[in-house]
């Protein structure tokens, strides 16, 4: 095996500048890149990609990619709301102290109509409302965050072919920090997947 | 290198009906339900660069004169908006036509009316997304975008109609020198929370939902400004596998956290009458029927919308027919619960035994806003009756028509629940009636105006329709029936398919066989 004798792509080996990001093959249908997936998930690579203009049915599973937390965390901000609701309201129309929360606030015992103090049913919609809106928020933010992305560029964003990837085509990208990429090997490997076209992608 | 894809000549436009095979077969009619399969969602295009093209042309053109046209006329009405809106602030609530019985007339009508339009969005992108109802694809995007304008139409009626607009943050539970805090049993506070809440996630749904689509006008934007505008929008989304199936789960969590929360924010505006004391608004049927009359008129709005937008915009074959035949389905359905809520008010009433009960509801239909009442069952519940021929639910003109009634006829309705109750309450002498002033008027037309501005803007810079999800469900986005140019006979050929004429059709004109460029 002549990997055995490969230098290490990810060290600047040739010169820093053209150190590519890694490599690109191009599909054309959802088939195509559904088998080109589970082959390379198969041949062992770890650090690539599926770049598809929309989620093909399965194609996460083809790539052996595990099943986000995302929902425990957003059960979390969820229960967290409903305790902020709660007490947000106990503590403004039923508690009689003061806390600090960056300034020193006091509570206000509100007596309306002899209702009890703590009148927990009334209390449901507000405690609701604040479930519904952190869980939301932190759906998306953490959504965003887990994916790494507000993100203003990347390598395969300067590369014009890639462009079609919210269009119409499906590529597959192995980047070259891969343990097992190396380019030739790795260019031919990803020519036998039935790739239309495959390309280098500099890092920028 | 091709960034705007491989596109051929667009599909012609549709004709009216299905003639049968000629050369340029057009599919116009998806209202059948082909045996053992299913309608086609996206008529007259099999590659997912038309549809890409189909959308973003309309974002990348110059629109047609009639956008202009109503650009203007929106522009204008809300410029009257803002002159209405500061006159009221400098002035105070004296110019509207309130008096001391009816101490909320247009406002809160006004701000119901547009709360509940904004429920049709959520419900087509939440509700019918967790009943796997794939039609929602072609009119999500548009409907979740009429839902923000509307709710921002609606945020300005409460803002304004508190009197002392600078004092409105009070409204939120922030510290203050005063020491106060806002009384949280009120539903007015549960209001506050329920409307805002349904504002910022109504927000972030959209926003998560649009981003794909505003990397596919990235990517296609020829404009250095253009390439810098849908590129920070887009916030470097690059279609990743990884990253669409966090997206996915996403998408999942907002709408199921999405659906209680539009099925609460009507209930809770209902309070806003149901918990008060009055008669004609004390009633426990309040929360369903506002939900079921919000959804109703939603619907509406969306029909009243889609039709202009679709053919404005040659958006025939993603908003079908069948998109159009399912929206007047569901507001006959929707109809026919608020019809059947009219009618067991009544009962009620007459069954509580309660005199001012009794009276209310009376009054309502016979007093002195009978017409307003009898606006409100014509359009309400009578003539969406039309809705049970088909030869009305596919009838554009007529579906367009029937759609204004139901707007027209739910803002009376909320009208008619306020202004009623209110003009004739338990002391005849303190009786009174509204009547509107020229500030009431302009400040109603105006919220139009700058609903017409907002979506007339969105329907120009953004994209209209979800791209990717219209992709998905695509018969050629299964990855196994139809991928490698195995075209018909795979498992999942009867997924969404070519069938309604016949099987053989798009055989003829399929594109994938004239697929040749790189």
């Amino acid at each position: 095996m002549s990997a055995l004798t490969a230098p290490k792509v990810d060290a600047p080996s040739t010169t820093a500048t053209t150190a590519p990001f890694g490599l690109m093959a191009e599909f054309r249908t959802p088939a195509e890149i559904m088998d080109a997936a589970k082959r390379v998930h198969a041949a062992g690579y770890r650090y690539w990609d599926c770049h598809v203009p929309f989620p093909v049915h399965g194609l996460d599973k083809a790539m052996g990619v595990r099943r986000t937390i995302l929902p425990l965390l957003v059960f979390g901000a969820g229960a967290t709301g409903a305790m902020v609701g709660f007490c947000l309201q106990a503590f403004t129309n039923a508690a009689s102290f003061s806390i600090w929360a960056l300034v020193w606030v006091t509570g206000y015992p509100f007596l309306i109509s002899g209702k009890p103090l703590m009148s927990v049913p009334a209390w449901i919609p507000v405690i609701f409302e604040l479930t519904i809106l952190l869980s939301a928020l932190s759906t998306a933010g953490l959504m965003l965050l887990m994916n790494n992305l507000p993100r203003l560029s990347h390598p395969l964003l300067a590369n014009n072919r890639f462009r079609r990837a919210s269009d119409d085509r499906f590529f597959v990208v192995i980047e070259a920090r891969d343990p097992k990429f190396l380019r030739s090997k790795t260019e031919a490997f990803m020519k036998s997947l039935g790739a239309s076209h495959v390309e280098v992608v500099e890092d920028c | 290198m091709a960034s705007n894809s491989s596109m051929p000549s667009m599909p012609s436009m549709p004709s009216m009906h299905n003639s049968s095979a000629t050369k340029g077969f057009v599919d116009t009619d998806n209202t059948e339900q082909p045996i053992g399969g299913r309608a086609p969602l996206v008529l007259n295009m099999h590659r997912f660069g038309e549809v890409t093209h189909q959308v973003c042309r309309v974002a990348e053109s110059k629109p047609p004169l009639a956008w202009y046209v109503a650009f203007v006329i929106c522009l204008g009405m809300l410029g009257f908006l803002g002159i209405c809106v500061n006159y009221l602030i400098f002035t105070g609530v004296g110019v509207w036509g309130l008096n001391n019985p009816v101490m909320w007339a247009y406002d809160i009508t006004n701000f119901v009316f547009w709360v509940g339009i904004g429920h049709a969005g959520t419900l087509i992108s939440a509700i019918l997304f967790l009943f796997r109802q794939k039609w929602r694809t072609g009119i999500n995007r548009f409907a979740e975008a009429m839902t923000i304008f509307a709710v921002i139409c609606a945020g300005l009626f409460p803002g304004i109609h508190v009197g002392r607009v600078w004092l409105a943050y009070w409204l939120f539970p922030l510290p203050n020198s005063m020491e106060m805090w806002p009384q949280f049993r009120s539903p007015l506070l549960w209001d506050v929370f329920a409307v805002s809440t349904y504002f910022t996630v109504s927000l972030v749904f959209w926003y998560i939902g649009m981003v794909p689509d505003l990397a596919t006008l990235r990517d296609r934007a020829k404009g250095k400004f253009q390439q810098f505008a849908y590129g920070l929008a887009a916030i470097g989304w690059r279609g990743s596998m990884r990253h669409w199936h966090r997206y996915e789960v996403a998408y999942l969590l907002l709408a199921s956290l999405a659906t209680p929360l539009v099925l609460s924010v009507h209930s809770v505006v209902s309070f806003d009458f149901a918990v008060s004391q009055v008669p004609g608004w004390h009633t426990t049927i309040f929360p369903p029927y506002f939900v079921a009359g919000a959804i109703f008129s939603g619907f509406a709005m969306v029909v009243s919308l889609a039709v202009p937008a679709r053919e404005l915009f040659g958006l025939k074959d993603l908003i079908t027919l069948r998109h159009l035949d399912n929206m007047n389905k569901i507001i006959l359905l929707t109809g026919c619960m608020v019809g059947y809520a009219y009618s067991m008010e009544f009962f009620i009433a007459w069954y509580s035994g309660a005199m001012y009960e009794k009276f209310a509801f009376v009054n309502r239909a016979f007093g002195q806003y009978w017409w307003a009442y009898w606006i409100m069952v014509s359009c309400n519940v009578i003539t969406p009756q039309l809705f049970w021929f088909k030869k009305v639910r596919t009838s554009i003109p007529l579906m367009f028509i029937l759609s204004i009634f139901v707007n027209v006829g739910m803002w009376f309705e909320r009208f008619v629940i306020i202004v009623t109750s209110l003009a004739n309450d338990f002391l005849p002498t303190s009786w009174d009636q509204f009547v509107p002033t020229w500030v009431d008027i302009g400040t109603m037309v105006g919220a139009f105006g700058l609903f017409g501005v907002l979506f007339l803007l969105f329907c120009r810079y953004l994209p209209m329709i979800a791209i990717a999800e219209v992709k998905a469900v695509m018969p050629e986005a299964d990855p196994h029936g139809h991928g490698a140019h195995a075209h018909h006979g795979g498992p999942h050929d009867s997924h969404a398919g070519h069938g309604v004429p016949s099987g053989a059709m798009p055989a003829l004109r399929d594109p994938r066989s004239s697929e040749g460029q790189p």
